[in-house]
Protein backbone atom coordinates (compact mmCIF):
# COMPACT_ATOMS: atom_id res chain seq x y z
CA UNK A 1 0.00 0.00 0.00
CA UNK A 2 1.24 3.45 -0.87
CA UNK A 3 -0.11 6.20 1.27
CA UNK A 4 0.46 9.88 0.78
CA UNK A 5 -0.79 13.21 1.98
CA UNK A 6 0.57 16.28 0.29
CA UNK A 7 0.13 19.97 0.91
CA UNK A 8 1.87 22.65 -1.07
CA UNK A 9 1.21 26.15 -2.28
CA UNK A 10 1.34 26.27 -6.06
CA UNK A 11 1.75 29.35 -8.15
CA UNK A 12 -0.45 28.54 -11.09
CA UNK A 13 -1.81 30.63 -13.91
CA UNK A 14 -4.83 31.60 -11.80
CA UNK A 15 -2.84 32.76 -8.80
CA UNK A 16 -1.98 30.72 -5.75
CA UNK A 17 -3.58 27.30 -5.40
CA UNK A 18 -3.29 24.90 -2.53
CA UNK A 19 -2.28 21.45 -3.63
CA UNK A 20 -4.11 19.18 -1.26
CA UNK A 21 -3.93 15.50 -1.96
CA UNK A 22 -4.71 12.50 0.19
CA UNK A 23 -4.39 9.23 -1.66
CA UNK A 24 -3.97 5.52 -1.12
CA UNK A 25 -2.77 3.32 -3.92
CA UNK A 26 -2.68 -0.45 -3.82
CA UNK A 27 0.51 -2.24 -4.61
CA UNK A 28 0.68 -3.17 -8.27
CA UNK A 29 -2.13 -0.81 -9.24
CA UNK A 30 -2.00 1.15 -12.51
CA UNK A 31 -3.38 4.61 -11.81
CA UNK A 32 -3.94 7.32 -14.37
CA UNK A 33 -3.72 10.96 -13.37
CA UNK A 34 -5.79 13.25 -15.50
CA UNK A 35 -6.86 16.87 -15.52
CA UNK A 36 -6.25 20.16 -17.27
CA UNK A 37 -2.72 21.44 -17.63
CA UNK A 38 -1.69 23.45 -14.62
CA UNK A 39 -3.83 21.38 -12.28
CA UNK A 40 -0.82 20.04 -10.42
CA UNK A 41 -0.33 16.59 -11.95
CA UNK A 42 3.37 16.94 -12.73
CA UNK A 43 4.03 18.64 -9.39
CA UNK A 44 2.41 15.69 -7.63
CA UNK A 45 4.74 13.25 -9.40
CA UNK A 46 7.76 15.42 -8.66
CA UNK A 47 6.90 15.59 -4.96
CA UNK A 48 6.54 11.80 -4.84
CA UNK A 49 9.95 11.49 -6.49
CA UNK A 50 11.49 13.93 -4.04
CA UNK A 51 12.37 16.41 -6.79
CA UNK A 52 10.22 19.11 -5.28
CA UNK A 53 9.74 20.21 -1.68
CA UNK A 54 6.36 20.03 0.01
CA UNK A 55 4.76 19.28 3.33
CA UNK A 56 4.07 15.66 2.77
CA UNK A 57 3.71 12.29 4.38
CA UNK A 58 4.67 9.52 2.01
CA UNK A 59 4.63 5.91 3.10
CA UNK A 60 5.48 3.12 0.71
CA UNK A 61 4.70 -0.27 2.18
CA UNK A 62 6.14 -0.15 5.65
CA UNK A 63 8.83 2.34 4.75
CA UNK A 64 8.42 6.05 5.37
CA UNK A 65 9.84 8.17 2.54
CA UNK A 66 8.80 11.49 3.95
CA UNK A 67 7.15 12.91 7.03
CA UNK A 68 7.86 15.71 9.47
CA UNK A 69 11.19 14.17 10.51
CA UNK A 70 12.32 12.02 7.62
CA UNK A 71 12.86 13.20 4.08
CA UNK A 72 14.54 10.63 1.87
CA UNK A 73 16.69 12.13 -0.85
CA UNK A 74 15.60 11.53 -4.43
CA UNK A 75 18.54 9.12 -4.78
CA UNK A 76 17.22 6.95 -1.94
CA UNK A 77 13.60 6.70 -3.08
CA UNK A 78 12.98 3.62 -5.13
CA UNK A 79 11.28 5.20 -8.09
CA UNK A 80 11.43 5.11 -11.83
CA UNK A 81 10.55 8.28 -13.67
CA UNK A 82 9.74 8.68 -17.34
CA UNK A 83 9.86 12.24 -18.64
CA UNK A 84 7.79 13.53 -21.54
CA UNK A 85 10.98 14.63 -23.29
CA UNK A 86 12.75 11.28 -22.61
CA UNK A 87 15.77 12.92 -20.87
CA UNK A 88 18.13 10.16 -21.99
CA UNK A 89 21.83 10.48 -21.25
CA UNK A 90 22.96 11.71 -24.66
CA UNK A 91 26.59 10.73 -24.09
CA UNK A 92 25.77 7.07 -23.51
CA UNK A 93 24.61 4.30 -25.81
CA UNK A 94 21.17 2.76 -25.32
CA UNK A 95 22.62 -0.09 -23.29
CA UNK A 96 24.85 2.23 -21.22
CA UNK A 97 21.80 4.37 -20.41
CA UNK A 98 20.30 1.32 -18.73
CA UNK A 99 23.49 0.05 -17.12
CA UNK A 100 24.31 3.48 -15.68
CA UNK A 101 21.23 3.11 -13.48
CA UNK A 102 21.99 -0.43 -12.42
CA UNK A 103 24.79 -2.58 -13.73
CA UNK A 104 22.57 -5.63 -14.27
CA UNK A 105 23.36 -6.84 -17.79
CA UNK A 106 20.76 -9.62 -17.77
CA UNK A 107 17.93 -7.30 -16.79
CA UNK A 108 19.04 -4.75 -19.39
CA UNK A 109 19.08 -7.42 -22.08
CA UNK A 110 15.67 -8.71 -21.03
CA UNK A 111 14.10 -5.25 -21.07
CA UNK A 112 15.65 -4.35 -24.42
CA UNK A 113 14.47 -7.66 -25.93
CA UNK A 114 10.94 -7.08 -24.62
CA UNK A 115 10.76 -3.67 -26.26
CA UNK A 116 12.45 -4.66 -29.56
CA UNK A 117 15.43 -2.46 -28.81
CA UNK A 118 18.14 -5.08 -28.43
CA UNK A 119 19.39 -4.57 -31.99
CA UNK A 120 19.82 -0.86 -31.23
CA UNK A 121 21.73 -1.29 -27.98
CA UNK A 122 24.95 0.33 -29.21
CA UNK A 123 23.21 3.29 -30.84
CA UNK A 124 23.26 6.75 -29.31
CA UNK A 125 20.04 8.56 -28.34
CA UNK A 126 20.32 11.25 -31.02
CA UNK A 127 20.10 8.59 -33.73
CA UNK A 128 16.80 7.19 -32.43
CA UNK A 129 13.21 8.14 -33.24
CA UNK A 130 10.92 9.60 -30.58
CA UNK A 131 9.18 6.29 -30.00
CA UNK A 132 12.47 4.44 -29.65
CA UNK A 133 13.80 7.05 -27.23
CA UNK A 134 10.73 6.77 -25.04
CA UNK A 135 11.05 2.97 -24.97
CA UNK A 136 14.67 3.33 -23.83
CA UNK A 137 13.52 5.78 -21.19
CA UNK A 138 10.86 3.35 -19.92
CA UNK A 139 13.39 0.50 -19.80
CA UNK A 140 15.83 2.75 -17.97
CA UNK A 141 13.18 3.63 -15.38
CA UNK A 142 12.62 -0.08 -14.68
CA UNK A 143 16.32 -0.94 -14.26
CA UNK A 144 16.28 -0.25 -10.51
CA UNK A 145 13.17 -2.43 -10.11
CA UNK A 146 11.43 0.58 -8.56
CA UNK A 147 8.62 0.44 -6.02
CA UNK A 148 6.73 3.10 -7.97
CA UNK A 149 6.94 3.95 -11.66
CA UNK A 150 5.99 7.53 -12.48
CA UNK A 151 5.15 8.34 -16.09
CA UNK A 152 4.73 12.04 -16.92
CA UNK A 153 2.74 12.19 -20.17
CA UNK A 154 5.07 9.61 -21.65
CA UNK A 155 3.30 9.21 -24.98
CA UNK A 156 1.96 12.68 -25.70
CA UNK A 157 4.79 13.60 -28.08
CA UNK A 158 4.29 10.52 -30.26
CA UNK A 159 2.02 9.83 -33.22
CA UNK A 160 -1.05 7.63 -32.93
CA UNK A 161 0.38 4.35 -34.22
CA UNK A 162 3.50 4.68 -32.07
CA UNK A 163 1.32 5.45 -29.07
CA UNK A 164 -0.69 2.28 -29.55
CA UNK A 165 2.49 0.22 -29.80
CA UNK A 166 3.98 1.76 -26.67
CA UNK A 167 0.72 1.47 -24.75
CA UNK A 168 0.81 -2.27 -25.39
CA UNK A 169 4.46 -2.46 -24.38
CA UNK A 170 3.87 -0.58 -21.14
CA UNK A 171 0.94 -2.88 -20.38
CA UNK A 172 3.06 -5.99 -20.88
CA UNK A 173 5.91 -4.52 -18.82
CA UNK A 174 3.41 -3.73 -16.07
CA UNK A 175 2.08 -7.30 -16.21
CA UNK A 176 5.56 -8.71 -15.84
CA UNK A 177 7.10 -6.35 -13.26
CA UNK A 178 3.87 -5.56 -11.40
CA UNK A 179 5.29 -2.14 -10.53
CA UNK A 180 2.83 0.25 -8.98
CA UNK A 181 2.42 2.84 -11.71
CA UNK A 182 1.12 6.39 -11.82
CA UNK A 183 0.76 7.81 -15.31
CA UNK A 184 -0.21 11.34 -16.27
CA UNK A 185 -2.34 11.28 -19.41
CA UNK A 186 -4.96 13.40 -21.14
CA UNK A 187 -6.18 10.77 -23.52
CA UNK A 188 -9.33 8.97 -22.28
CA UNK A 189 -8.85 6.01 -24.62
CA UNK A 190 -5.27 5.60 -23.41
CA UNK A 191 -6.37 5.77 -19.79
CA UNK A 192 -9.21 3.31 -20.34
CA UNK A 193 -6.92 0.86 -22.07
CA UNK A 194 -4.04 0.99 -19.59
CA UNK A 195 -5.22 2.00 -16.15
CA UNK A 196 -7.57 0.35 -13.71
CA UNK A 197 -8.23 3.53 -11.79
CA UNK A 198 -8.33 7.16 -12.77
CA UNK A 199 -7.86 10.25 -10.62
CA UNK A 200 -8.92 13.60 -11.99
CA UNK A 201 -7.31 16.76 -10.65
CA UNK A 202 -8.67 20.24 -10.98
CA UNK A 203 -7.10 23.33 -9.40
CA UNK A 204 -4.76 21.10 -7.41
CA UNK A 205 -7.58 19.06 -5.85
CA UNK A 206 -8.96 15.61 -6.58
CA UNK A 207 -12.39 16.04 -8.11
CA UNK A 208 -12.93 12.47 -9.26
CA UNK A 209 -11.43 9.14 -8.32
CA UNK A 210 -12.71 5.79 -9.41
CA UNK A 211 -12.75 2.98 -11.91
CA UNK A 212 -12.09 4.06 -15.47
CA UNK A 213 -15.50 2.98 -16.70
CA UNK A 214 -17.28 4.97 -14.00
CA UNK A 215 -15.28 8.13 -14.49
CA UNK A 216 -14.67 8.15 -18.22
CA UNK A 217 -17.72 6.67 -19.88
CA UNK A 218 -20.12 9.50 -20.51
CA UNK A 219 -22.93 7.45 -22.01
CA UNK A 220 -24.79 6.89 -18.79
CA UNK A 221 -28.35 8.12 -19.11
CA UNK A 222 -30.49 7.66 -22.14
CA UNK A 223 -27.94 8.43 -24.85
CA UNK A 224 -26.33 5.39 -26.31
CA UNK A 225 -23.84 7.10 -28.52
CA UNK A 226 -22.29 10.35 -27.53
CA UNK A 227 -19.22 12.36 -28.43
CA UNK A 228 -17.83 15.63 -27.32
CA UNK A 229 -16.31 17.89 -29.91
CA UNK A 230 -15.63 21.43 -30.98
CA UNK A 231 -17.92 23.25 -33.36
CA UNK A 232 -15.79 24.51 -36.23
CA UNK A 233 -18.24 25.88 -38.80
CA UNK A 234 -21.93 26.37 -39.55
CA UNK A 235 -22.95 26.38 -43.22
CA UNK A 236 -26.31 27.13 -44.73
CA UNK A 237 -27.20 24.78 -47.56
CA UNK A 238 -30.61 25.52 -49.14
CA UNK A 239 -33.03 25.22 -46.25
CA UNK A 240 -30.89 23.26 -43.85
CA UNK A 241 -27.72 23.98 -41.96
CA UNK A 242 -24.61 21.84 -41.76
CA UNK A 243 -22.37 21.92 -38.71
CA UNK A 244 -18.76 20.82 -38.94
CA UNK A 245 -17.60 19.33 -35.66
CA UNK A 246 -14.12 18.15 -34.71
CA UNK A 247 -14.18 15.05 -32.52
CA UNK A 248 -10.64 14.19 -31.58
CA UNK A 249 -8.75 14.07 -34.88
CA UNK A 250 -11.90 13.39 -36.89
CA UNK A 251 -14.08 15.97 -38.64
CA UNK A 252 -17.78 15.19 -39.06
CA UNK A 253 -20.68 16.91 -40.79
CA UNK A 254 -24.04 17.01 -39.05
CA UNK A 255 -27.34 18.32 -40.33
CA UNK A 256 -28.97 20.83 -38.00
CA UNK A 257 -32.27 22.62 -38.28
CA UNK A 258 -32.86 26.33 -38.04
CA UNK A 259 -34.18 25.89 -34.49
CA UNK A 260 -31.17 23.98 -33.33
CA UNK A 261 -28.76 26.55 -34.66
CA UNK A 262 -29.87 29.10 -32.06
CA UNK A 263 -27.42 29.29 -29.24
CA UNK A 264 -24.65 27.57 -31.15
CA UNK A 265 -21.39 29.44 -31.44
CA UNK A 266 -18.29 28.64 -33.42
CA UNK A 267 -15.58 27.26 -31.15
CA UNK A 268 -18.08 25.96 -28.62
CA UNK A 269 -17.83 22.53 -27.01
CA UNK A 270 -20.77 20.49 -28.25
CA UNK A 271 -22.03 16.98 -27.72
CA UNK A 272 -23.20 14.80 -30.58
CA UNK A 273 -25.44 11.97 -29.57
CA UNK A 274 -27.99 9.61 -31.04
CA UNK A 275 -30.64 7.53 -29.42
CA UNK A 276 -32.77 5.82 -31.93
CA UNK A 277 -30.56 3.53 -33.98
CA UNK A 278 -27.90 0.95 -33.42
CA UNK A 279 -24.46 2.04 -34.58
CA UNK A 280 -22.67 -0.30 -36.91
CA UNK A 281 -19.01 -0.94 -36.31
CA UNK A 282 -17.03 -1.75 -39.40
CA UNK A 283 -13.33 -1.88 -40.11
CA UNK B 1 67.01 32.70 -29.90
CA UNK B 2 65.85 32.30 -26.29
CA UNK B 3 62.72 30.27 -25.81
CA UNK B 4 62.55 30.74 -22.03
CA UNK B 5 59.86 33.47 -22.13
CA UNK B 6 57.59 31.20 -24.22
CA UNK B 7 58.16 28.23 -21.96
CA UNK B 8 57.43 30.47 -18.98
CA UNK B 9 54.24 31.77 -20.61
CA UNK B 10 52.95 28.26 -21.33
CA UNK B 11 53.90 26.98 -17.90
CA UNK B 12 52.04 29.89 -16.32
CA UNK B 13 49.01 29.40 -18.59
CA UNK B 14 48.92 25.63 -18.02
CA UNK B 15 49.08 25.95 -14.25
CA UNK B 16 46.51 28.73 -14.22
CA UNK B 17 44.09 26.76 -16.39
CA UNK B 18 44.51 23.69 -14.17
CA UNK B 19 43.96 25.55 -10.88
CA UNK B 20 41.08 27.59 -12.27
CA UNK B 21 39.36 24.48 -13.59
CA UNK B 22 39.31 22.99 -10.11
CA UNK B 23 38.10 26.23 -8.50
CA UNK B 24 35.58 27.10 -11.21
CA UNK B 25 33.87 23.72 -11.49
CA UNK B 26 31.99 23.97 -8.17
CA UNK B 27 31.46 27.73 -8.61
CA UNK B 28 30.03 27.40 -12.13
CA UNK B 29 27.85 24.46 -11.06
CA UNK B 30 26.49 26.45 -8.12
CA UNK B 31 25.77 29.48 -10.31
CA UNK B 32 24.01 27.32 -12.90
CA UNK B 33 21.75 25.58 -10.39
CA UNK B 34 20.98 28.23 -7.80
CA UNK B 35 17.98 30.50 -7.65
CA UNK B 36 19.46 32.38 -4.72
CA UNK B 37 19.40 36.15 -4.55
CA UNK B 38 23.15 36.38 -4.20
CA UNK B 39 23.62 34.86 -7.67
CA UNK B 40 23.80 38.23 -9.53
CA UNK B 41 26.33 39.51 -6.99
CA UNK B 42 28.54 36.47 -7.47
CA UNK B 43 28.17 36.73 -11.25
CA UNK B 44 29.12 40.41 -11.24
CA UNK B 45 32.08 39.68 -9.00
CA UNK B 46 33.39 36.89 -11.25
CA UNK B 47 32.97 39.08 -14.34
CA UNK B 48 34.86 42.03 -12.84
CA UNK B 49 38.30 41.10 -14.29
CA UNK B 50 36.84 41.45 -17.81
CA UNK B 51 35.99 45.12 -17.36
CA UNK B 52 38.65 46.30 -14.92
CA UNK B 53 41.83 47.80 -16.37
CA UNK B 54 44.70 45.38 -15.75
CA UNK B 55 46.42 48.16 -13.84
CA UNK B 56 43.62 48.28 -11.25
CA UNK B 57 43.63 44.52 -10.85
CA UNK B 58 47.42 44.47 -10.83
CA UNK B 59 47.61 47.21 -8.24
CA UNK B 60 45.31 45.44 -5.78
CA UNK B 61 46.94 42.08 -6.30
CA UNK B 62 50.35 43.64 -5.88
CA UNK B 63 49.21 45.25 -2.64
CA UNK B 64 47.53 42.06 -1.38
CA UNK B 65 50.56 39.90 -2.09
CA UNK B 66 53.08 42.37 -0.72
CA UNK B 67 54.50 42.48 2.78
CA UNK B 68 52.12 45.39 3.59
CA UNK B 69 49.01 43.19 3.57
CA UNK B 70 48.15 40.41 6.04
CA UNK B 71 48.11 37.84 3.24
CA UNK B 72 51.54 38.71 1.91
CA UNK B 73 52.95 39.02 5.44
CA UNK B 74 51.56 35.60 6.35
CA UNK B 75 53.13 33.94 3.32
CA UNK B 76 56.48 35.61 3.90
CA UNK B 77 56.73 35.21 7.67
CA UNK B 78 55.09 31.81 8.18
CA UNK B 79 55.69 29.97 4.93
CA UNK B 80 58.78 31.82 3.85
CA UNK B 81 57.43 32.47 0.37
CA UNK B 82 57.80 35.85 -1.25
CA UNK B 83 54.81 36.38 -3.54
CA UNK B 84 55.57 39.63 -5.35
CA UNK B 85 57.96 39.46 -8.27
CA UNK B 86 57.91 35.66 -8.18
CA UNK B 87 56.39 32.95 -10.37
CA UNK B 88 54.02 31.87 -7.55
CA UNK B 89 52.71 35.43 -7.35
CA UNK B 90 52.17 35.43 -11.11
CA UNK B 91 50.10 32.24 -10.91
CA UNK B 92 47.89 33.75 -8.18
CA UNK B 93 47.45 36.98 -10.17
CA UNK B 94 46.63 35.06 -13.36
CA UNK B 95 43.98 33.04 -11.51
CA UNK B 96 42.15 36.26 -10.65
CA UNK B 97 42.68 37.75 -14.07
CA UNK B 98 41.40 34.71 -16.03
CA UNK B 99 38.64 33.56 -13.65
CA UNK B 100 35.68 34.75 -15.79
CA UNK B 101 37.06 32.99 -18.86
CA UNK B 102 36.79 29.66 -17.05
CA UNK B 103 33.61 30.24 -15.04
CA UNK B 104 31.40 31.72 -17.74
CA UNK B 105 31.67 28.99 -20.43
CA UNK B 106 31.34 26.30 -17.76
CA UNK B 107 28.29 27.97 -16.29
CA UNK B 108 26.53 28.35 -19.64
CA UNK B 109 27.50 24.75 -20.44
CA UNK B 110 25.85 23.52 -17.24
CA UNK B 111 22.83 25.72 -17.91
CA UNK B 112 22.43 24.30 -21.41
CA UNK B 113 22.00 20.78 -20.08
CA UNK B 114 18.44 19.52 -19.95
CA UNK B 115 17.40 19.69 -16.28
CA UNK B 116 15.44 16.47 -16.69
CA UNK B 117 18.64 14.68 -17.71
CA UNK B 118 20.27 15.71 -14.44
CA UNK B 119 17.15 14.72 -12.50
CA UNK B 120 17.09 11.36 -14.28
CA UNK B 121 20.60 10.82 -12.95
CA UNK B 122 19.57 11.70 -9.39
CA UNK B 123 16.60 9.36 -9.70
CA UNK B 124 19.01 6.68 -10.86
CA UNK B 125 20.61 7.07 -7.44
CA UNK B 126 23.65 9.05 -8.55
CA UNK B 127 25.11 11.79 -6.35
CA UNK B 128 25.68 15.35 -7.53
CA UNK B 129 29.38 14.67 -8.04
CA UNK B 130 28.71 11.54 -10.12
CA UNK B 131 26.09 13.46 -12.10
CA UNK B 132 28.55 16.28 -12.85
CA UNK B 133 31.31 13.95 -14.02
CA UNK B 134 29.33 11.24 -15.82
CA UNK B 135 26.32 13.13 -17.16
CA UNK B 136 26.86 16.91 -17.19
CA UNK B 137 30.48 17.31 -18.33
CA UNK B 138 30.41 14.66 -21.10
CA UNK B 139 27.34 16.38 -22.56
CA UNK B 140 28.95 19.82 -22.72
CA UNK B 141 32.31 19.05 -24.29
CA UNK B 142 32.36 22.20 -26.46
CA UNK B 143 31.83 24.40 -23.37
CA UNK B 144 34.43 22.41 -21.48
CA UNK B 145 37.05 22.72 -24.21
CA UNK B 146 36.24 26.39 -24.75
CA UNK B 147 36.65 27.12 -21.04
CA UNK B 148 40.02 25.40 -20.73
CA UNK B 149 41.55 26.61 -23.99
CA UNK B 150 40.32 30.19 -23.78
CA UNK B 151 41.57 30.44 -20.19
CA UNK B 152 44.92 29.08 -21.33
CA UNK B 153 45.09 31.42 -24.31
CA UNK B 154 43.94 34.43 -22.32
CA UNK B 155 46.66 33.83 -19.73
CA UNK B 156 49.31 33.55 -22.45
CA UNK B 157 48.07 36.89 -23.78
CA UNK B 158 48.08 38.68 -20.43
CA UNK B 159 50.42 41.64 -20.06
CA UNK B 160 49.47 44.45 -17.69
CA UNK B 161 48.85 42.40 -14.58
CA UNK B 162 51.94 40.28 -15.21
CA UNK B 163 54.11 43.34 -15.58
CA UNK B 164 52.82 44.92 -12.38
CA UNK B 165 52.89 41.81 -10.19
CA UNK B 166 55.83 39.96 -11.67
CA UNK B 167 58.06 42.61 -13.07
CA UNK B 168 60.49 41.24 -15.59
CA UNK B 169 62.84 38.82 -13.94
CA UNK B 170 64.72 36.66 -16.40
CA UNK B 171 63.62 33.01 -16.17
CA UNK B 172 61.21 33.75 -13.33
CA UNK B 173 58.56 36.26 -14.39
CA UNK B 174 59.65 37.43 -17.82
CA UNK B 175 56.95 35.83 -19.95
CA UNK B 176 56.67 36.24 -23.72
CA UNK B 177 54.41 39.31 -23.70
CA UNK B 178 56.72 41.14 -21.28
CA UNK B 179 59.79 40.08 -23.28
CA UNK B 180 58.29 41.57 -26.45
CA UNK B 181 57.51 44.82 -24.64
CA UNK B 182 61.13 45.06 -23.50
CA UNK B 183 62.48 44.36 -26.98
CA UNK B 184 60.36 47.17 -28.38
CA UNK B 185 61.55 49.49 -25.63
CA UNK B 186 65.15 48.62 -26.47
CA UNK B 187 64.31 49.07 -30.17
CA UNK B 188 65.28 45.47 -30.94
CA UNK B 189 62.60 45.36 -33.64
CA UNK B 190 63.78 42.25 -35.44
CA UNK B 191 63.50 40.10 -32.31
CA UNK B 192 60.17 41.76 -31.42
CA UNK B 193 58.90 40.83 -34.90
CA UNK B 194 59.99 37.24 -34.50
CA UNK B 195 58.49 36.81 -31.01
CA UNK B 196 55.26 38.51 -32.03
CA UNK B 197 54.89 36.38 -35.14
CA UNK B 198 55.36 33.24 -33.05
CA UNK B 199 52.68 34.47 -30.61
CA UNK B 200 50.22 35.13 -33.44
CA UNK B 201 50.91 31.74 -35.00
CA UNK B 202 50.44 29.78 -31.78
CA UNK B 203 47.34 31.72 -30.73
CA UNK B 204 45.70 31.23 -34.11
CA UNK B 205 46.36 27.49 -34.15
CA UNK B 206 44.96 27.11 -30.62
CA UNK B 207 41.77 29.04 -31.40
CA UNK B 208 41.33 27.31 -34.74
CA UNK B 209 41.51 23.90 -33.12
CA UNK B 210 38.86 24.91 -30.56
CA UNK B 211 36.48 26.03 -33.30
CA UNK B 212 37.11 22.92 -35.40
CA UNK B 213 36.51 20.71 -32.39
CA UNK B 214 33.27 22.51 -31.49
CA UNK B 215 31.99 22.33 -35.06
CA UNK B 216 32.65 18.58 -35.08
CA UNK B 217 30.88 18.11 -31.74
CA UNK B 218 27.86 20.07 -32.91
CA UNK B 219 27.63 17.99 -36.05
CA UNK B 220 27.86 14.82 -33.96
CA UNK B 221 24.94 15.90 -31.78
CA UNK B 222 22.96 17.04 -34.79
CA UNK B 223 22.87 20.72 -33.90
Amino acid sequence: MIDFKIEKKLHGTQGVMNLNIDLQIKEGEFVALSGKSGSGKTTLLRILAGLEKADATIKVGKKIWQDTKINLAVQKREIGFVFQDYALFENMSVEKNLLFVNNDKDLAKHLLKMTDLYELKSRYPNTLSGGQKQRVSICRALMKRPKILLLDEPLSALDTSMRTKLQNEIISLHKEFKTTTIMVSHDPSEIYKMASRVIVLEDAKIINDGLCKDVLLKTQGSQKFSFEGELLELKKVDVIYIAIVAIGQQLVEVVVSQNEIKGLEIGQKVRLSTKAFNPIIST
Amino acid sequence: MDFTPFILSFKLAGLTAFILFIISLPLAWYLSQTKSRIKPFLEALTALPIVLPPSVLGFYILWALSYNSPIGAFFENVLGVKLVFSFTGLVIASCFYSLPFMVQPLQSGFESINKNMLEASYIAGKSKLQTIFFVALPNMKPALITAIIVTFAHTVGEFGVVLMVGGSIEGETKVASVAIYEMVEMMDYSMAHLYSAIMIGISFVVLLSVYIFNAKQNRKFGL
